[in-house]
């Protein structure tokens, strides 16, 4: 059969399945985030000590419940794949909408690529633990992305329902973990009266702290890219991406909890697994398989909701011909977006091949930041142009805009937490993004087709 | 051990072989469909944006 003849067999229009529901929106999102728990958040700790690390995930813990709340708002009225993306070309505009496009692209493979590496380093670590020394960790990088690729690109119902079988497993791990210290007898295994000590920096350290707060929640607003294949994105992005930040509270403040409880902070702030650490510790050998296997899963968990949040993000960006229309393509079969997934391929195996994880999260998390600060920003004009009696919402935040300035006034004092430790890569990130941005004005723009940019059923904004 | 090694090699074969298949699949559908037809989708609806088209975009 001819091309010809089957695209005329086929005049319609094809779309990504609608098949998924909240449970999938919960396990993207939470997918995404959990291997903070496991680790990374701790370093916080070598900043702030202790108590500077529970201000750091508390603080931080406000910052993403603004975030959280916004975007289930303004997600509920844009239920479009690309999500911060497609709400910056709807409320701000182009360019912005071409930044905060890069923004998501970059974030997520910059963390799928780091997700990567930690199973390569537990793997070579699990070699060395049973007397095979220096294991390449390389064909295991290669191996999740690979593996990862090929589900994301067989389609998003079996991609989302792997992460959430696996987020859950790692979920319930910490739990496990948190039970296993027996909680309530403070004192039998959790040393808190001990080990917690005053703030061994100050407050400056607190504000240190600040940047690796982050790592507890860095992704739930991954949950947006899910609303063109979600069934009924107004209901199912609100309820799974609010039920998505509690879990990473209860499971932040565990975390927290547990740890300190067990290890004195100048070794729990480098610490490379801390949870796993915990549950060596205690000496049960059945939670340190679960804690083993917990780490594991919330790392392929991450990368798989990366792979499926970046991909939407630059398949959207070629489908408004932000990039090539050819990145817009959806598969016949799958509907998905299978030439962005095959892209970002090679593009996560070099920045996983680095080795220069710290370096790696650090642009993940200011290309995460830069996403926030948009938000807040995004937040104040939809509700300024489009107000709550114009257009209806499947969710509406409360207390607008007091979230919003107060996610401004977090994402501010996170950039200074940034500059203080990682100056250098701040600016230079700064610098990437405005090259970026020229070439996109200078070069890209002109491919651009403005009439087709705003596609909601909106009525004119108010003050046009 | 000779078991890790062989794990290595396993590895790099079924991640090629995983990337063969995707790049295989990519251009068989891209020679099979028209261009038109994989690009042409639009941006997503949603029930509660239907209900804002039914009540002509303003509640």
């Amino acid at each position: 059969m001819t091309a010809e003849t089957k695209a005329a067999e086929n005049p319609q229009r094809i779309s990504m399945f609608k098949v998924l529901n909240p449970f999938h929106v919960w396990a993207l999102g939470v997918g995404i985030v959990l291997v903070g728990e496991f680790m990374g958040w701790n370093f916080s700790v070598a900043k702030g000590g202790a108590y500077g690390a529970l201000i750091a995930c508390w603080v931080i813990g406000l910052l993403y419940s603004c975030v959280a709340m916004i975007d289930s708002e303004v997600t509920s009225t844009v239920a479009a794949a690309g999500g911060q993306y497609t709400q910056a070309k709807h409320i701000i505009g182009p360019l912005m909408a071409f930044n905060v496009g890069l923004f998501l692209v970059m974030a997520y493979t910059m963390l799928e690529a780091a997700d990567a590496l930690i199973v390569g380093d537990l793997m070579s670590a699990v070699a060395a633990a049973t007397g095979y020394e220096g294991l390449s960790p390389q064909p295991f990088v290669v191996l999740t992305i690979a593996f990862l690729a090929w589900l994301n690109y067989r389609g998003v119902f079996m991609t989302l329902t792997v992460n959430f079988v696996i987020t859950l497993f790692a979920f319930l791990a910490i739990i496990a973990l948190f039970i296993g210290t027996d909680p309530l007898n403070p004192g039998n295994i959790l040393r808190h009266s001990d080990l917690l000590t005053e703030l061994p920096y100050g407050w400056i350290g607190v504000v240190a702290s600040l940047q690796f707060g982050m790592w507890y929640y860095l992704g739930i607003e991954g949950t947006c890219q899910a609303a063109e294949e979600v069934r009924s994105a107004g209901r199912s992005i609100p309820l799974g991406t609010i039920g998505g930040i509690l879990t990473l509270l209860v499971a932040a403040s565990l975390t927290w909890y547990v740890a300190t409880g067990l290890m004195p902070w100048q070794y729990l702030g480098q610490a490379a697994t801390p949870l796993y650490d915990a549950a060596s510790i205690i000496g049960n050998p059945s939670l340190q398989v679960v804690l083993f296997i917990g780490t594991m899963f919330a790392a392929i968990a991450s990368a798989n909701g990366c792979i499926n949040d970046a991909a939407r993000a630059w398949f959207s960006m070629g489908r408004d011909r932000y990039m090539p229309t050819w990145f817009g393509a959806i598969h016949p079969h799958y509907r998905t977006p299978f030439r962005a997934i095959i892209f970002l391929i090679p593009i996560a195996v070099s920045f996983a091949f680095t080795g220069l994880l710290d370096q790696v999260i650090t642009f993940s998390i200011l290309s995460g930041l830069l996403g926030y600060t948009f938000m807040s920003i995004n937040m104040m004009r939809f509700r300024k142009m489009w107000p709550l009696d114009v257009i209806k919402r499947g969710y509406i935040h409360p207390f607008h805009p007091i979230p919003a300035l107060v996610l401004l006034g977090l994402c501010a004092a996170v950039y200074f937490a940034t500059f203080l430790g990682y100056g250098a890569s701040l600016l230079s990130i700064m610098a990437f993004y405005i090259v970026a941005s020229a070439w996109f004005v200078m070069r890209r723009y002109q491919f651009v087709k403005r009439g087709d940019q705003f596609t909601m059923p909106w009525p004119r904004p108010r003050g046009y | 051990m000779i078991y890790w090694q062989i794990l290595s090699y396993a590895a790099w074969i079924i991640s090629g072989l995983l990337l063969l298949w995707i790049l295989v699949d990519a251009i068989s559908v891209s020679r099979e469909f028209d261009e038109e037809l994989l690009i042409s989708s639009r941006e997503g609806v949603d029930e509660i944006l239907d209900e804002i088209k039914e009540e002509g975009g303003i509640k």
